[in-house]
């Protein structure tokens, strides 16, 4: 067995579990990972400007290549910052591993220390015990590698999420002779099952008798890697697919039987079909309140399958019809066999001629050439611009719903967003994890002028570290999302939305050494997104755009789907 | 013995720190009803077993269970059924004495619920009392009506009546 310190053993373990790269700030209580980083060469420290950073960066690293990401920060603070990237992972469930300091378990009177509040000292375990799938603080240096081992399985099985490790300051100094191993250990922790055949005959027979059926896909969906399954069975049911939010990528947004996303600012086709299926397949999606809206009157008069790895997740928002507790991938797989046997021949002509006549009628996108720098033109023109395995980034608020809407997602794993902790300021440093990732593609964040402002400091660690990526501010000089709300639901009583014409984003940019452009026509954009994506450096791009434009259709609080407002 | 809609749910969990504050913390957090949690020693050392009494319906008490199954350090989770298990509880009643009827009146009752008096002042009596909560709770009442001075409830402990045991897949 070989001696060594705690951080040694930590780092050890993480490359066995192929880590390539932390994202981190450190300090104090970290600085024995940082010292035996000093002569690692295999993991890429990337310096970003603030913890939460960090934390979202590893997310962007996590959601477009599939495997777990890592961030790391000191005691307190450092921890305490950690927390909202941490809770936005959780909510998505995102596999990420947050490593932490903290203060020493002993003083030099060998009495036990944390919990006397010393300098820089948080109790992140309590702290974060809501928004981890699990945590662990190891006692002594021999139990960091199978911590580690258990702490991946953690996050990346089942239905993945965070795991925090929080590290006492003499645990990654000590010596000891330590023993790796790459096997999971946690005899409570239990694998998804194999999917039910009974649920699964079930659930075949409902779908082959369907005249209405449609499939709801969410982001389990991307997470089981089960796309390609969502596309063979809508092929073989002609069933019409629309997507949670989150399951954006889930299926190709230009395939003639997708919908686009439904929800409270759902694509009005799919708001509109989705209370006329018959039978309604929900993969991978908690039915979330933004999904659903009202939960009396969703899907009303179709009989639900719901397929969750998660069994909590059953009759959790929305009471079902059947429930098959399994993995995306197994579950569709079997159900697709056993599909396509019970499958009488023969096209369901009546309800596709439907789909295809609502989906022309109520269609969002652009239907002439773009004129104005309005966001449907704009990202309508991006969607031509970009290569389908761009990755999409977004902020939270109208840039995001307009992005859902009018950017349409054509591959898994290329649109990354907060979906359900609703995180402004996730968008940039998620798009420099996905970056760091995925070197080769173009990764651009979708941008409002108050969310960019709240992680703008990374532009600093994009430029240090080469890490080249496009940020878009859609700049109507308000907090958009909520003067929409004062506007529409508060009589036009707008307060606290005004942001002004700072900062100037040009300037901003190359303060940080990025580069920075503004464009007034949709030309001037065109150009502007061709030599960023050619560009080797992260570049700013400030669009101008009216500061009273609405996200439409908008379903007010308390309605259902179809009663979808707005002239979209 | 169960009274309305009151579940109980036996838990078994690993025995380490952090455990009962990350169920705690999900009950706090759904708003589930919780009547008591007790937490003690199961016949293996690294094993707890908590008993949770819950008044919920059954969607509540569904997602209370799947919600505390989630919890990594949760071996196994069931709901004893109906009727079909045992159930006691231990109550702490300091008795406010102010005469000797009230001292002959207080050691009746003890008697008559076969509950013990395990301390004695000039101007009190602690009773102990064990049973399922109905029992302690008409105990209490009667007490109330001499005056109780301070009051301790153990909460619900509980195990499924006959062979049958909440096992341990190793």
């Amino acid at each position: 067995m070989p001696k060594m310190s705690g951080a040694q053993a930590l780092l050890e373990s993480l490359e066995r579990q192929k880590v390539d790269t932390i994202f981190g700030i450190l300090g104090g209580a970290i600085l024995p990972v940082y010292d035996a980083l000093y002569d690692n060469k295999k993991i890429r420290h990337i310096l970003a400007r603030h913890e939460q950073c960090a934390a979202h960066e590893a997310e962007g690293y996590a959601r477009a290549s599939g495997r777990a990401g890592v961030c790391m920060a000191t005691s307190g603070p450092g921890a305490t910052n950690l927390v909202t990237g941490i809770a936005n992972a959780y909510m998505d469930s995102s596999p990420i591993i947050a490593l932490t300091g903290q203060i020493p378990t002993c003083g030099i009177n060998s009495s036990y220390m944390i919990g006397r509040d010393a300098f820089q000292e948080a109790d992140i375990l309590g702290i974060t015990t809501a928004i981890t799938k699990y945590n662990y603080q190891p006692q002594s240096v021999t139990e960091i590698p199978q911590m580690v081992t258990n702490a991946f399985h953690i996050a990346t099985t089942g239905r993945p999420g965070p795991v925090l490790i929080d590290l006492p300051k003499n645990i990654q100094s000590n010596i000891t002779d330590v023993e790796f191993t790459d096997k999971p250990n946690i005899r409570s922790y239990r694998l998804p099952q194999p999917p039910d055949p009974a649920k699964i005959s079930q659930a075949a027979e409902l779908l082959t008798k369907a005249e209405r059926p449609i499939l709801l896909v969410g982001g389990g969906v991307i997470l089981a890697d089960a796309a390609d399954q969502a596309v063979k069975m809508s092929d073989l049911l002609m069933a019409p697919v629309t997507t949670t939010f989150m399951g954006k990528g889930a299926f190709p947004e230009n395939h003639p039987l997708s919908l686009g996303c439904i929800g409270m600012h759902g694509n009005p086709a799919a708001n509109r079909l989705i209370g006329e299926a018959d039978v309604l397949l929900a993969i991978g999606t908690r039915l979330s309140d933004r999904a659903t809206t009202n939960l009396d009157t969703f899907a009303k008069d179709a009989k639900k399958i719901q397929i969750d790895v998660d069994a909590a997740e059953i009759n959790k928002n929305i009471e079902v019809d059947l429930a098959i507790i399994a993995d995306a991938k197994a579950s569709l797989n079997m159900l697709l066999t056993a599909t396509s046997e019970k499958l009488r021949k023969g096209e369901n002509k009546a309800w596709t001629n439907k789909v295809k006549e609502i989906k022309e009628q109520l269609s969002p996108l652009l239907k002439e050439n773009p004129r104005d720098l309005v966001p449907k033109a704009l990202l309508s023109e991006l969607r031509k611009l970009l290569p389908p395995s761009g990755i999409v980034t977004t902020e939270v608020g109208q840039n995001q719903m307009w992005s859902a809407l009018y950017m349409q997602t054509l591959q898994p794993r290329t649109f990354i967003s907060s979906g359900g902790l609703g995180t402004m300021g996730f968008g940039f440093p998620a798009a420099i994890g996905a970056k760091v990732a995925c070197p080769d593609r173009i990764v651009i964040d979708i941008a409002g002028d108050g969310s960019f402002i709240m992680s703008e400091q990374e532009l600093a660690c994009s430029v240090m570290e080469d890490i080249p990526v496009i940020v878009l501010v859609l700049n109507n000089s308000v907090l958009g999302m909520v003067a929409q709300w004062q506007r529409t639901l508060y009589g036009r009583r707008y307060n606290a939305i005004n942001l002004g014409k700072t900062p100037n984003f040009v300037k901003l940019a190359e303060a940080y050494g990025a580069q920075g452009t503004r464009v007034s026509s949709i030309d001037e954009f065109r150009k502007a997104i061709k030599t960023a994506m050619d560009s080797k450096v992260t570049t700013v791009i400030d669009v101008p755009i009216g500061s009273e434009t609405d996200v439409v259709p908008f379903v007010p609080p308390g309605c259902g789907l179809p009663q979808q407002k707005g002239d979209y | 013995m169960e009274t309305g809609k009151t579940k109980i749910i036996s838990v078994l969990v690993e025995n380490k720190p952090g455990v009962l504050h990350s169920i705690s913390n999900l009950i706090r957090r759904r708003n589930f009803n919780i009547e008591s949690i007790t937490v003690g020693a199961t016949q293996q050392k690294d094993i707890a077993r908590m008993t949770i009494t819950v008044n919920a319906d059954e969607k509540t008490l569904d997602q209370v269970v799947k919600q505390v199954a989630k919890q990594i350090d949760v071996l196994k989770v069931e709901e004893l059924e109906s009727g079909n298990f045992v159930m006691r509880e231990i109550a702490l009643i300091k008795v406010e004495i102010t005469d000797s009827k009230i001292r002959s009146d207080v050691i009746n009752f003890v008697k008559v619920f076969r509950s013990r008096i395990i301390d004695i002042s000039n101007d009190s009596l602690t009773v102990e009392i064990t049973g399922g909560p109905d029992k302690i709770d008409a105990f209490i009442n009667l007490m109330k009506t001499f005056g109780v001075l301070e009051l301790a409830r153990t909460g619900i402990t509980a195990l499924a009546r006959g062979a049958k045991a909440i096992k341990i897949d190793e």
